[in-house]
């Protein structure tokens, strides 16, 4: 939204998809900032509560899963992950990124519809916005997770940290064009909110997150288990393992073979083509949000 | 004088009865669409409206004649099922008060973030802020949360954001009814000052006395037709009777 030079007629209304987004990015930040700002109100740790909560949720998997369970590798163990505490908290992270970047994009052009219902602005901004702000507080998180894999002697090289920087984009296009899909469909059927609550739950279970994708493999035939690969939260996980986990064990654990070589890049791909196409659907309907809302 | 706004021939329908779960749409079609799903309603029929620059006009019409949408079919919120709308320059829309305000937010974060909403960039903010804060008398308030400012203050607020963005074209959409008696003709004096330098007004406003003030003009709407579009004193007298 720019000063046009007077002279130019133009047509109200028909946004330019995220060619608005680049001159829109002040409100975009405003945006974000709003979100903390509103979510932290009121609180005397503030954003601290962000580095608190995913502390003790790291120190809990550790003795409740690694200790109590005995999932952690030991004597009596020997099938067990080395670290477990650090596999898990590596994928969970990721997933409670992409758990609250679609679920609250999914439910920002519903949310937001006051707005939209009386002031043209480029309606992507909610989804984008929404996913930013799962962002900012994915990093305490991150923090969290660097502090644990240090204590468990973490030395990883450019590679495995390009990985996950990888993993985490894979991830993020992917919220981002399942945001706008569920963002904009919520807007005629508000089952879209329901539907969403229950993808995310099958996401944590159909990645590795819990368990090794070892065990999926031997239970799996080599088509269903290329199908399980191919998911791109499964190989964001994957490559986060790779870049958090691996780098503290012995180096004895085998990664997913054709990690780099074939999932990654059809992780990339699949994402990709999911923002494209949820882009191209949120342009199709956003044109009677104001009607609808 | 080149033309601001071009509604040509603008017709639009809405769907009164919605349904907004996949069961009840399932239902209908299995049923064999029987039925109406929705019913629909014209509110706006062929509607064509030309505004010069510089021009005032006041929209004019009893509630739910389409004055509104019709408003929100030039500010670009809603498109028209059949026609064109075309405008020039930047048109910014006073299309209820704070609608872009957030109530845990202090005065001086929304200005912000009502001001980026409008359309103004943050160097324009920057400089107008004081002015800002200036016409709505806001004074110490400012860095209050919203949710603690009497509507009253809510409205300054509000108001001195939106004509401080300074567009080309201005919608106004029934906003001059809040405030109290000093401010409401401070606004009437804002308003006919943007009129003086060659801003396009479209007012929606049931103040006929107020819309003869400051419009020049005056289009009649009457179940999303245009039934008259002429002198303001002449759509007065006809709304009247
Ligand atoms: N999103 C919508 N869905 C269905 N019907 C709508 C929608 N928006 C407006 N309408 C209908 O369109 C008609 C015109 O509405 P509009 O808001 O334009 O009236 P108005 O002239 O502004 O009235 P008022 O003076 O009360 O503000 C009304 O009958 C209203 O019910
Ligand atoms: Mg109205």
């Amino acid at each position: 939204m720019t000063t046009t030079i007077s002279g130019e007629l133009t047509r109200p209304g028909l946004g330019g998809g995220f060619r608005d987004l680049r001159q829109s990015s002040f409100l975009l930040k405003l945006l974000v900032r709003k979100e903390l700002k509103v979510r932290y109100r009121g609180s005397v740790l503030g954003l601290l509560w962000s580095y608190v909560k995913p502390g003790v949720q790291f120190v809990v998997f550790y003795v409740a899963l690694g200790v109590f369970m005995g999932l952690e590798r030991s004597a009596r163990n020997p099938d067990g992950l080395s670290n477990y505490a650090v596999y898990l908290f590596s994928g969970i992270v990721l997933i409670n990124f992409f758990s609250e970047a679609l679920g609250n994009s999914a439910r920002s052009i519903v949310n937001n519809g006051n707005l939209i219902k009386k002031i043209y602005l480029p309606r992507e901004l909610f989804p984008v916005a929404s996913v930013w702000v799962s962002a900012v507080h994915f990093f305490p998180q991150l923090v969290v997770l660097v502090i644990g894999c240090l204590f468990a002697g973490w030395h990883p090289d450019m590679f495995q940290l390009l990985a996950a920087v990888g993993g985490f984009a894979i991830v993020g296009f992917l919220a981002t064009g399942l945001g706008l899909l569920f963002g904009a469909a919520n807007v005629y059927f508000r089952d879209s909110e329901n539907l969403v609550d229950m993808l995310l739950m099958v996401a944590t279970w159909a990645s590795p997150v819990m368990y090794s994708w070892t065990m999926v493999q031997a239970k799996l035939g080599p088509v269903f288990f290329a199908i399980y690969q191919a998911n791109p939260i499964t190989v964001g996980v994957e490559l986060f393992h790779y870049a958090f986990w691996y780098p503290t064990t012995d180096g004895s654990a085998a990664m997913p073979p054709n990690l780099f070589s074939l999932w990654l890049p059809i992780g990339l791909v699949i994402s990709l083509v999911v923002l494209v196409l949820g882009q191209l659907t949120f342009r199709r309907l956003e044109g009677r949000f104001a009607q609808e809302l | 004088m080149a033309s601001a706004i071009e509604v040509s021939n603008v017709s639009k329908e809405f769907v009164l009865r919605h349904t907004r779960s996949i069961k009840e749409a399932v239902v209908w079609l299995v049923k064999g669409r029987k039925g109406d799903l929705s019913k629909k309603f014209h509110a706006l029929k062929d509607v064509s409206l030309m505004v010069e620059t510089g021009e005032t006009v006041a929209l004019l019409g009893l509630n739910g004649s389409g004055k509104s949408t019709l408003l929100k079919h030039i500010s670009g919120v809603m498109l028209p099922d059949s026609g064109s709308v075309y405008t020039r320059g930047r048109v910014a829309g006073l299309i209820e008060v704070g609608a872009g305000f957030h109530p845990d937010l202090s005065g001086r974060d929304n200005v912000y973030l009502n001001g980026a909403i409008l359309g103004m960039t943050e160097k324009q903010i920057n400089e107008r802020f004081d002015a800002i804060v200036e016409f709505s008398e806001i004074g110490e308030f400012i860095d209050t949360e919203v949710k603690f400012y009497s509507s009253g203050m809510y409205l300054r607020l509000a108001f001195s954001v939106a004509v401080h963005t300074d567009p080309e074209v201005f919608l106004i959409d029934e906003i001059l009814a809040v405030g109290d008696e000093p401010f409401q003709r401070k606004c009437i004096a804002k308003i006919q000052e943007l009129a003086e330098k060659g801003k396009t007004l479209v007012v929606v406003s049931h103040d006929l006395d107020l819309v003869s003030r400051i419009c020049a003009r005056g289009v009649l709407l009457e179940h999303g037709n245009v039934m008259f579009d002429g002198p303001i004193s002449e759509a007065v007298t006809r709304l009247r009777n």
